[in-house]
């Protein structure tokens, strides 16, 4: 599923928004997603996602540009027309009808026979778990039950298409982790294409077979959760997902893949090559960074000395000072036969090239 | 402590001096004539239920109930089809347009009801603009008579109420999530379907209290039936001011004003088991 495009259901083609003439909320926005993908839309608020999701589902219209759903330019169709389930962030069950009847009312509208959409609702309630609450109204419902009906309702009409935006926003930490896996499978057994809003990275990471990361009104990398934490294409991406040490320097040299590259305090780091900047800003994860024997047999090594350790259970996490810097970070797996490390002890740090980037802007 | 203890109850004895003025003029100029309405009732002309038979007994007073309560439902009516669609369009508007528009519904308030009566008058009169112009357009032969009249009251009642009508519906229509037309949109619905089968019926607490709150008002009007009748449609206010300025049957006056307030009550009463009143006026 996480394979590369080979028949895309939707495609937006330089859609391009803005609602008040002079900001664009999205601009030059070619994003395609394929037949029975899970694609999620990520990025901090304002940065376009929640835009994009709005003009996929018809409630606004691009300023420029298409967007096409299979063969279909639905650039102009009315949101009714375009057949595509939505899940609300607030739910949006309509208060005046029982559970049943708002999972029934897809069906209703589309003037289906009563016994249809009855049989209908009875299995859609039956797949998010919630057999038997047919007669109640959402209000009685708790906040999991409620996002269930909201994603039953907009899967009633077996649309090729389910939006959802933000829709576990509301929801508590576990519910969440639980609706998470909840969606996931749904996806799988249904082979339903998915397109999903979320600021929440490890929503992201968990649920998605690729992510689209969007800042300023743009796309900036679409790839699957692993290619986008280990080989982000810009500082942006870097930063945004997960966490990186980030050091700014001056390429001076290319060979094959790699790079080295001058930090101002006049120390060397060979890392990965990312684009053509010449001034560029490497980074390498908290993660990657080996203490003391194990610094070894990398190639990039420098002196240290600790700072601060927090013990976080799992792993430790460690702030160093090296170079010329104090906020260096690095976390150790609370591994088997793992050293004390005090504050205050110099150590030796280093990782490999292929664990850092040199990315541009 | 004890300081704070006596700071506290001396604010409240100081709040309950400052509401007491109200509460003495509520109580003298409302309750003890209210009481006073209800007993002359009873012993006007002579003690017992006499007044109140006349409720089943005489056909003008029966008349004029009837006459009453239709003129009162065809206002609801009306006001609520107008003030439906006005409260919609203000829904729909933007912040700006609709705080003009919330000026113009209250505008009328600002004005008297004598003088929205009278000129009312001059506007449908048969020498008025609205006639001059019918005849003059050919749409009709004859001067048609809008005033001094059933017609006329209606016009003017509908126009008071409209108002009141407009501003319940906004009220329960901007607690509406707009978000749920959109969803009903994005699951299928044309814009009819979804106003029909979503907006229409979470609106259905402010129909009632919008109706109910115009169709209470109606049952007393006084002025507008009064001069935009002509003297020939008798609501009940007017048959109410007719016994006690008039014929001086204080007792038949005092028992249909206390019936019009038993009718208003038992309304309220029978509607309060049936929705949740409270929630209908916002509190």
């Amino acid at each position: 599923m996480s394979a590369p495009l080979s028949e895309p259901l939707v495609r937006f083609i330089d859609v391009r928004k803005s609602y008040d003439g002079k900001v664009d909320a999205v601009r030059a926005l070619n994003l395609e997603v394929a037949e029975a993908e899970f694609l999620t839309l990520l990025g901090p608020s304002g940065s376009g996602k929640t835009t994009t999701l709005t003009m996929l589902a018809g409630f606004e219209q691009p300023t420029a540009g298409r967007i096409f759903v299979g063969p279909e330019d639905i650039t102009d169709v009315a949101v009714e027309k375009r057949g595509i389930g939505m899940v609300f962030q607030n739910y949006a069950l309509f208060p005046n009808m029982t559970v049943g009847e708002n999972i029934g009312f897809p069906l209703k509208v589309r003037r289906l026979p009563a016994a249809e959409i009855a049989s209908k609702v009875k299995r859609a309630l039956a797949m998010v778990r919630l057999e038997g609450l047919a007669d109640r109204r959402p209000q009685q419902l708790s906040g999991g039950q409620q996002q269930r009906v909201a994603v039953a309702r907009a899967l009633v009409f077996e649309p090729r298409l389910v939006l959802l935006d933000e829709p576990l926003g509301a929801l508590d930490r576990q519910l969440r982790e639980q609706m998470q896996y909840e969606l996931k499978h749904l996806h799988e057994r249904l082979g339903v294409t998915m397109v999903y809003v979320t600021h929440d990275q490890v929503e992201a990471m968990t649920m998605s077979d690729r992510v689209a990361v969007f800042s300023a009104g743009q796309v900036r990398q679409v790839a699957e959760p692993r290619r986008l934490y280990e080989e982000p294409q810009s500082l942006f991406v870097a930063q945004f997902l997960g966490e990186s040490n980030t050091l700014p320097g001056t390429v001076r040299q290319r060979h094959g893949g790699q790079c080295s590259v001058a930090l101002p305090g006049g120390a060397g780091v060979i890392a990965t090559t990312v684009g053509n900047s010449d001034k560029v800003t490497v980074a390498v994860r908290p993660e990657k960074v080996a203490i003391g024997a194990a610094a070894a047999g990398c190639v990039n090594r420098y002196p240290a000395k600790v700072i601060e350790v927090s013990f976080l259970g799992d792993q430790l996490r460690v702030r160093l000072a090296a170079l010329g810097r104090e906020d260096f970070i690095v976390k150790l797996a609370n591994a088997p036969g793992q050293a004390r490390l005090e504050a205050g002890s110099p150590v030796e740090i280093g990782w490999r090239a292929e664990d850092c980037r040199a990315l541009g802007e | 402590m004890r300081l704070a203890s006596r700071d506290k109850m001396g604010k409240h004895t100081v709040y309950w001096l400052i509401v007491l003025p109200a509460v003495l003029m509520l109580v003298l100029l409302y309750l003890v004539p209210l009481g006073n309405v209800l007993l002359t009732s009873v012993t006007d002309p002579k003690p017992g239920l006499d007044n109140y038979a006349l409720l089943f007994t005489s056909a003008s007073v029966q008349r004029s109930l009837v006459t009453t309560v239709r003129i009162a439902a065809i206002t609801t009516g009306f006001a609520l089809l107008l003030g439906y669609g006005v409260a919609y369009a203000m829904r729909a508007a933007s912040t700006r347009t609709q705080r003009l528009m919330l000026v113009l519904v209250l505008l009328p308030f600002w004005i008297s009801i004598l003088v929205r009566s009278f000129a009312w008058i001059a506007l449908l009169g048969t020498q008025g603009p609205l006639n001059s112009a019918l005849v003059a357009w050919g749409i009709v032969d004859e001067p048609v008579s809008l005033v001094r009249n059933e017609t006329g009251v209606l016009i003017g009642m509908i126009h008071v109420m409209v108002p009141y009508a407009v501003l319940t519906l906004y009220a329960n229509m901007r607690g509406i999530d707009a978000g749920l037309v959109s969803a009903a949109r994005s699951l299928g619905a044309s814009r009819w379907q979804a106003f029909r089968l979503v907006f229409l019926p979470l609106t259905a607490p402010g129909l009632v209290g919008a109706g109910l709150l115009v169709f209470i008002l109606s049952l007393g009007f006084y002025i507008t039936p009064a001069l935009l009748g002509g003297g020939k449609v008798l609501m009940i206010a007017e048959y109410v001011a007719v016994q006690i300025n008039d014929t001086l049957r204080w007792g038949l006056g005092t028992m249909l004003a206390t019936t019009l307030m038993i009718a208003v009550l038992g309304t309220l009463w029978t509607l309060s088991r049936v929705v949740d009143v409270k929630r209908l006026f916002g509190t």
